[in-house]
């Protein structure tokens, strides 16, 4: 039997469809996932995403701990409740998850703290990691698998929130910065997300949860599953662990060489010299975005044939519900133009090679 | 548990069949077979006038999540093809068993009839794959 979080009753009673993820029982959808998909993009929508790994570091330490731990720089984090997206690489500068983390504090005052959040598949092997290496700093790594968490998204998630929650935290809400936390009466409010659009991810105690999910739902927002995450992510361009990247692929191989902190030169983060020799000798493959607007869905291991520079491999691919249309993330040759073949049931179909994201509040953003 | 209605005929790969009369059958997919898709995106479908045997993959039925052939249950000619579901892919899962229907056959040989599986036979086949 799988684990089940603090929201599993409800998504019963919603009539979910509930599947093994990484040993959760998470809900799928609760019906339509693109009816659930495009409330997200229209509307608001609300995800249980409490099977998520909640980390906060401590100690004199903290900070430098996770400038070796991760290859974006949390000293770029100057006001408190700030968020960081970043790759925690093992030495051969490979990527053992992403991450979002926050700073908890003022920056620079005794005290200090980070709250993380990693993925749920990858849970024990990131908490080894950090743990491995934390041997030579004076931190503390406390998991909070009592706190639940729910990401509320749309271009009305944040109003919906507010009719949902005491006035103090709802005056909050409404002057919170993109990408800032912030504490409100026991629970963290953060304006991040996984979706493209405006939106809260919200940490609360698990005996809280079930109350405000009601709460939730009253203001009319609507449940959503695992399903329209994973395409709303896509239409954003954001990487999937497991499928886009992993421990054999480089963040330079996966579209995430913005989130690679090579100034200051002198901090040695984990997997910094793998990383340099492989930007010095230059990247064999890139991840991309393919579209195909004819009739068909591209979908993940598909072949992927670029004239004259080789193959490729789409890492996910689906239906837009947004654009109507077939959209993928795939790892193709590096020199690799505009245009490429897939390999679908057989036969070549010709699609157009795209920068990432093709959606971004509700409208399509990429040429 | 799914829809299973009684007077329509079965067959295993979860294609439903009425017989219209007259050597006539309409075809599409159970209500079991589009909860296991999800939401359908794109129906491919024969043409009119194609001539197809039992067992031949005659379209395809992509969801969001995967892709599915579609076989044809008996032999006959394609004599009508569903064209508004090229427009409304979602009445696959609204609608299984009416607005979703794929195709009409005009049968070669209506002994086939005899071979489908009834309500019960398709029932037990579900139950016994999950």
């Amino acid at each position: 039997m799988g684990h089940k979080t603090a929201l599993h009753a409800q998504h019963h009673a919603l009539g979910a469809k509930l599947v093994d993820f990484s040993g959760w029982e998470m809900p799928l959808h609760y019906g339509s996932q693109v009816e659930e998909h495009n409330k997200v993009r229209q509307s608001a929508g609300m995800f249980d995403v409490s099977h998520m790994t909640i980390v906060d570091v401590s100690g004199a330490q903290a900070r430098s701990y996770l400038r070796h731990l991760l290859a974006n720089d949390v000293a770029t984090l100057k006001q408190k409740g700030k968020a960081l997206y970043s790759a925690m690489l093992n030495e051969k500068g490979g990527v053992i998850d992403d991450l979002i983390v926050y700073l908890m504090t003022e920056p620079d005052t005794s005290g200090e703290w980070y709250r993380v959040v990693v993925n749920c598949g990858t849970r024990e092997k990131d908490l080894r990691w950090m743990a491995d290496q934390a041997v030579r700093f004076d931190v503390a790594l406390t998991e909070q698998p009592e706190l639940a968490m729910i990401a509320i998204q749309g271009p009305k998630a944040r109003q919906r929130v507010e009719q949902a929650v005491s006035e103090s935290r709802a005056r909050m809400i409404s002057e919170l910065k993109p990408f800032v936390g912030q504490e409100s009466e026991g629970w963290f409010i953060a304006r991040t997300g996984y979706t493209g659009e405006d939106g809260l991810e919200i940490m609360l105690p698990e005996d809280e949860a079930a109350d405000f999910w009601q709460q939730l739902l009253d203001a009319g927002v609507a449940p959503c599953g695992l399903g329209a995450r994973d395409t709303l992510r896509l239409e954003a361009g954001m990487n999937l662990y497991g499928s886009d990247m992993d421990e054999e692929i480089s963040p330079l191989e996966a579209g995430m060489g913005w989130t690679l902190a090579l100034e200051p030169a002198d901090r040695q983060f984990v997997g910094r010299e793998a990383v340099e020799a492989l930007k010095a000798k230059g990247v064999e493959r890139k991840l991309v975005g393919l579209v195909l607007t004819e009739r068909g869905v591209l979908r993940a291991h598909q072949k992927v044939v670029v004239d004259g520079l080789g193959e490729g491999e789409i890492t996910s691919g689906s239906f837009s519900p947004t654009l109507g249309y077939s959209i993928a993330l795939a790892r193709v040759p590096a020199a690799t133009g505009t245009s490429a073949e897939v390999e679908m049931r057989g036969k070549r179909v010709p699609v157009q090679v795209v920068r990432p994201p093709f959606v971004r509040h509700g409208e399509k953003v990429f040429s | 548990m799914s829809n299973v209605p009684n007077e329509l005929k079965y067959v295993a790969s979860h294609e439903w069949i009425r017989d219209e009369g007259n050597g006539i059958v309409t075809i599409g997919i159970t209500d079991h077979a589009q909860d296991l898709l999800g939401d359908v995106v794109f129906v491919e479908l024969p043409e009119v006038g194609a001539e197809v045997s039992a067992g031949d993959d005659t379209g395809v039925v992509e969801s969001v999540k995967a892709a599915s052939d579609v076989y044809a249950p008996l032999s006959g000619e394609v004599v009508a093809i569903n064209e508004a579901l090229e427009d409304a892919p979602e009445t696959v899962n609204s609608d299984p068993y009416g607005d979703g229907w794929f195709f009409q056959l005009k049968l070669s040989d209506t002994s086939e009839l005899d071979d489908l599986l009834d309500a019960d036979g398709y029932a037990a086949h579900c139950e016994a794959e999950s």
